[in-house]
């Protein structure tokens, strides 16, 4: 099986001259990065160490398991390893943290981490939608437009420039504080969606702009010169082809936003992050914060994969010359 | 040149597919077009040559209205184009133009490029759009291809896209602007037969083109453009074999030298 390696991926074997005009880590004109050398995503081509075929497989899971074992080694042979496992690894206090136990006074990371996947949901909702917006009156071209336009700009530096959980914070205690009818009386997971919401985008706004102006102008002139108008032409031509350039570094904030919700427990909302610190301040073991990591891990991570994979066909299909 | 009479120029747009007069256009503080003024009458096919840069490409866009004029004035079908409050959307309904690198849109399969602007433009039922798409791509030679993404056919397929693509607009005008220049050369035969085909159906045609023998063969009339000014125009017989002005002799020259005629 594997003396057929180098032949039966034709896709590659054109891509490799391109690849190799390209260092490692710049971009290919949309963005984002090109795997390189390091890290190189999923089913790329591997520009070192690759092409051995079996020995090759065979040598890096040899160096895989030899860097393991020695970084276990330097973990259990270290002075205060068992002060450590007790503290942060503790079987027994991360299985109560994580089913938690209100009689005690902490509670279940396991339920509060529902709150930061229904809080991710909802923010990256409202994000798509409010950086799209922002994106298109940050490209438009009417004069009319012309005091949105300084708007926008002056929101996307504002909330890119500030903190997030400074805006948390803002939000979090600020708007209660106004005591207007209903808005004030929201509960804390709402105003970190709102912080979330804002915060994200600005940054997001950004990136769908990247994702419009990557798109050829002659695809304006070509939906313009067959009679449609501003409006249609961006709504079923260009921003189509904007968007699909866009979606792994989208989905990369989206794996940044998955784990920024964690802030959102400053507010005193319980989510895992909140119910971790909880459970070590009523416990004095930290366990729960390696359930609370380990929870986390297992949000982003598929996405994570998602994404990688996404940008591999992404360039295999641009390097097979599809994008002019 | 006398000042024209506005009045006079008027009653001769009636007749005209497109009357140009004295057309300018600039990019910043470089004039392209340098006073361009062109009759074309319905069903005449005319054909631009002249060096890149001549302002070929320039004045099919200005046609079109994709580009700002900076002086003139366009009549297309005894309309003004260029007056005050035309709509441009509903000039370019009428005027198809095709592009030399086909702009195709690659999200789309090839039967969605050719629906697009007759369904979101003219609002025509999308059944009724997709039938008349079919009759043209069949008659095209592409129907079988129309599920297909532009990515997987050929130059050759793509242009010829194209060119159903502005004809389900059911254009009274069409615009090509070298369409032939980005194709491997095998692949430039298929694209030049519909275009003769759509000669012999009476379509105005105006051509920019490198493809001299093409264009003696299809031409009403050939214009040579340098420097953003028609240095000479005149039928294809006389403009190729006996052209009158010094610079048209150098340039057909330079073209018979290169191996292209």
């Amino acid at each position: 099986m594997s003396d057929e390696q180098g032949g039966h991926q034709p896709g590659f074997a054109g891509t490799d001259p391109l690849m190799q005009s390209v260092p490692p880590g710049q971009s290919l004109g949309t963005g984002w990065q090109v795997p390189g050398a390091f890290g190189t995503a999923g089913r790329g081509p591997k520009l070192l160490g690759g092409g051995g075929g079996r020995r090759a497989t065979a040598i890096s899971t040899i160096s895989t398991v030899l860097v393991l074992a020695g970084l276990v080694a330097i973990f259990l042979l270290a002075p205060g390893s068992a002060q450590v496992r007790h503290t942060f690894f503790n079987p027994q206090d991360m299985w109560q943290s994580f089913i938690g136990n209100p009689r005690k006074g902490y509670y279940s990371i396991g339920i509060a981490i529902w709150l930061n996947i229904r809080m991710f949901l909802a923010a990256e909702v409202l994000i798509l939608a409010l950086a799209l917006v922002i994106a298109l009156i940050r490209q438009s071209i009417s004069p009319v437009l012309f005091p949105l336009r300084v708007l926008a700009m002056i929101y996307v530096d504002f909330f890119r420039g500030v903190p997030l959980l400074l805006v948390i914070y803002a939000i979090g205690f600020g708007i209660p504080a106004l005591r207007l009818p209903f808005v004030s009386y929201q509960s804390m997971a709402v105003y970190g969606v709102a912080a979330l919401t804002l915060s994200y985008s600005a940054y997001v706004s950004e990136v769908y702009r990247a994702g419009l102006n990557s798109v050829p102008r002659s695809q304006v002139a070509a939906g313009r010169s067959l009679g449609l108008s501003q409006g249609t032409a961006m709504r079923y031509v260009i921003l189509p082809q904007a968007v699909r350039n866009v979606i792994p570094p989208l989905l990369n904030d989206f794996i940044s936003l998955q784990k920024d919700t964690a802030l959102v427990g400053v507010l005193g909302a319980i989510e895992a992050n909140n119910a971790a610190q909880i459970y070590a301040s009523t416990t004095f073991n930290y366990s729960s914060f390696t359930v609370a990591a380990i929870l986390f891990l297992i949000l982003t991570i598929p996405l994570a994969r998602f994404t990688d994979r996404l940008i591999d066909r992404d360039r295999r299909r641009r390097l097979a010359g599809v994008g002019r | 040149m006398s000042a024209p009479d506005p009045a006079a120029s008027e009653f001769a747009a009636v007749g005209s597919a497109i009357r140009i007069e004295d057309l300018h256009k600039s990019f910043g503080a470089n004039e392209v077009l340098k006073g361009i003024s062109l009759d074309v009458a319905p069903h005449e096919v005319i054909c631009l040559i002249g060096a890149s840069g001549s302002g070929k490409s320039t004045l099919l866009r200005c046609i079109n209205l994709l580009e700002p004029i900076s002086s003139g004035r366009i009549w297309l079908l005894g309309q003004e184009a260029t007056g005050e409050g035309v709509d441009p959307n509903r000039v370019r309904r009428q005027v198809g133009i095709v592009f030399q690198s086909f702009n195709l849109f690659p999200h789309m399969t090839v039967l969605r490029n050719v629906t697009l602007a007759p369904v979101k433009a003219l609002h025509i039922p999308k059944p009724a759009a997709e039938q008349a798409a079919r009759e043209l791509l069949d008659r095209f030679g592409l129907i079988d291809k129309q599920d297909e993404y532009p990515d997987r056919l050929s130059g050759g397929q793509q242009q010829r896209v194209a060119i159903v693509r502005a004809l389900a607009m059911q254009p009274q005008v069409m615009l090509l602007d070298e369409v032939t220049s980005a194709l491997d050369p095998e692949l430039v035969a298929e694209v030049l037969d519909v275009i003769r085909e759509l000669a012999s159906g009476g379509m105005t045609m105006l051509i920019a083109t490198h493809e001299m023998g093409f264009a003696r063969d299809i031409a009403n009339r050939v214009c040579f453009l340098e420097e953003g000014r028609i240095i000479e125009e005149a039928p294809p017989a006389e403009l190729f074999s006996n052209p009158s002005d010094d610079r048209t002799r150098r340039f057909l020259r330079r073209i018979v030298e290169a191996g292209r005629m």
